[in-house]
């Protein structure tokens, strides 16, 4: 089976999350990746530890800005070139948008959220994340193309040890490809971002006000780690709203998730009952929030943390 | 100005999700439906710029069995002018958006959430962009139109961006777009009588297929840790979790 990845870089840098999608083409076939924009030619000869034999590279200015039509034109053509089966990439505000149009383009079957390697026994069977991580549904995807946009941890990252060439790729682009312009944008620089961290330190109305988010963070930094909230949080303004972890924000799925002051709403687990390990931090022994988590301790968010981040760093 | 909002049919938040049938079906037992939240957003917006542009009409558009006509009635309540239910099970993305592209032509804004909290596909917005040849634009934060251009927050990871494209346009809507709009009694009668059009789906090729549902083992019990001990935590979370 031939694979194109599509592989997102940030601040110079392959995401994890694209990286995690290399291996999970490397376990269908061979893999072509495919980088867009600006992006440093040695960090994409490494995408070969990964699994890719090929690395396309389209340095064309105008991909500079990620313009999610744009992209998506190229990524088609390049499915074509490489005669690829299936496309594969790391759900994102970019990817997920971008693979949905490469499969109206490609008549390609589309899933997204994907948890698991396809079941290939009979026909192309995904395992797809539902009902905001509350169940899955088991999807045949019917046409000879596919699209799959992956979920966070859906394929673990392995060196196998191989090696990649890049190669310039080149692209034609039309006016009717940037129907949207993007004027500006901003994101905060230098920090772990939620969606793809490991480890992530929330609070929520526990901790009281804004001006208490010192000991998270401080813990969050001990940790490499994403700081994130409840919705309560963010909607009062405390934190923005990229922070919100929840039903109707941001879903993780990290290796481990520390809830600190947060009672555990429905629709607060929701964003997080994908996380491998889940640590409740709470004075209230009967928030909900611990019987979702596997480990819990009752008691003052500003007396627990702070002594937490100093056994982490004794331990480390 | 014509704007098109399209609305799911979905269990509220709270829900417990069970499937029956051999987990071949969703068990709807004690389950109350709602409008999806995030098309929630979508349909407030379309309503604040019905009220601030004289002459805009809202259709609001539920790809769904009859079933659903109780959600579709409480987004006239809410102040959509007529509706359209596709008469169809909503299987997948690609069906969805096929069905909404057939209804779309001639709406200037068409507007849904980001993406419906039952499949959680997120991209329907993206599809009916692509089958129209439409620019698409989502998770929209905040829209506004200034003539023929519309300038839209976009959420991205850790930030978000500022972007602009011209109608007609697909824009998928999250928070804090605008502000949840609670059904006045008015509202609630005139409902009643607002024109709600059946139709029935246009063919499209079969390409994904659920075989079954799955519910996620369930978790074993949490290990409490006493609040003097944290160093336990510690060492807990690198021996016997191994996430540290």
């Amino acid at each position: 089976m031939n694979t194109l990845v599509f592989v997102e870089t940030s601040e110079g840098k392959v995401k994890k999350s694209s990286l995690e999608a290399v291996c999970y083409a490397k376990a269908l076939g061979k893999v072509t990746a495919i980088a867009l924009g600006p992006a440093d030619a040695q960090e994409l000869q490494s995408l070969g530890k990964y699994g890719a034999e090929r690395v396309l590279h389209a340095a064309d200015a105008r991909l500079a800005q990620s313009v999610i039509q744009a992209y998506a034109s190229v990524i088609t053509q390049a499915m074509t070139a490489v005669n690829a089966d299936v496309l594969i990439l790391a759900n994102s505000s970019l990817g997920t948008p971008v693979a949905a149009k490469v499969a109206i383009k490609t008549g390609a079957s589309f899933a997204s959220n994907v948890v698991e390697l396809p079941d290939t026994a009979a026909g192309f069977v995904v395992k797809r994340s539902i009902y905001t991580g509350k169940a899955f549904s088991w999807m045949e995807l019917k046409n000879s193309k596919k699209v799959i946009a992956l979920k966070k941890n859906a394929a673990e990252v392995k060196e196998t040890g191989g090696s990649a060439t890049v190669e310039n790729y080149s692209v034609s682009l039309t006016d009717a490809d940037f129907n949207t312009k993007i004027l500006s944008s901003e994101k905060a620089t230098g920090e772990v971002l939620l969606p793809e961290a490991e480890i992530v330190v929330s609070g929520g109305r526990g901790m009281k006000g804004p001006e208490h988010w010192g000991i998270l963070e401080e813990l969050a930094k001990t940790l490499h780690a994403a700081t994130g909230c409840s919705k309560p949080v963010s909607d009062i303004g405390w934190r923005p709203h990229h922070e919100h972890v929840g039903q109707t924000g941001v879903k993780v799925s990290p290796q481990l998730y520390i809830a600190v002051g947060i009672s555990g709403a429905i629709q607060h687990l929701a964003g997080v009952n994908s996380s491998k390990c889940i640590v409740v931090i709470n004075k209230d022994p009967e928030a909900p929030f611990f019987k979702a988590a596997d480990y819990g301790i009752v008691g003052d968010a500003f007396d627990v943390v702070p002594k937490l981040t100093a056994a982490i760093k004794a331990a480390q | 100005m014509k704007i098109l909002v399209c609305i799911s049919h979905v269990p509220d938040t709270t829900s417990k999700i069970n499937f029956v049938e051999n987990n071949s079906r969703f068990d709807t037992t004690g389950v109350q439906f709602i409008i999806g939240p995030y098309d929630d957003y979508a349909l407030a917006r379309a309503i604040e710029i019905k009220e601030a542009i004289p002459g805009t009409t809202v259709t609001v558009l539920n790809v769904g069995p009859a079933d659903t006509e109780p959600t579709i009635r409480k987004a006239l309540a809410i102040g959509a002018d007529d509706a359209i239910r596709v008469n169809a099970e909503p299987t997948d993305s690609f069906f969805v958006a096929s069905q909404i592209a057939a209804q779309a032509s001639g709406y200037d804004l068409i507007l849904m959430g980001r993406e419906s909290i039952d499949y959680n596909s997120g991209v329907v917005h993206a599809m009916v962009g692509d089958l129209l040849g439409l620019p698409s634009v989502s998770p929209v934060m905040k829209l506004d139109l200034e003539g023929t251009t519309v300038k839209m927050t976009r959420e991205i990871e850790g930030g978000k961006e500022q972007v602009e494209a011209n109608l007609p346009l697909v824009a998928g809507c999250q928070e804090p777009i605008a502000e949840w709009k609670i059904p006045n009694m008015r509202g609630i009668m005139s409902a009643r009588t607002k024109p709600l059009k059946v139709v029935e789906p246009v063919a499209v090729q079969v390409s994904a297929v659920v075989k079954k549902f799955e519910l996620p083992a369930p978790k074993g019990a949490v290990k409490m840790i006493p609040a003097e001990n944290v160093a336990e935590l510690v060492t807990r979370l690198k021996t016997e979790a191994k996430v540290l």
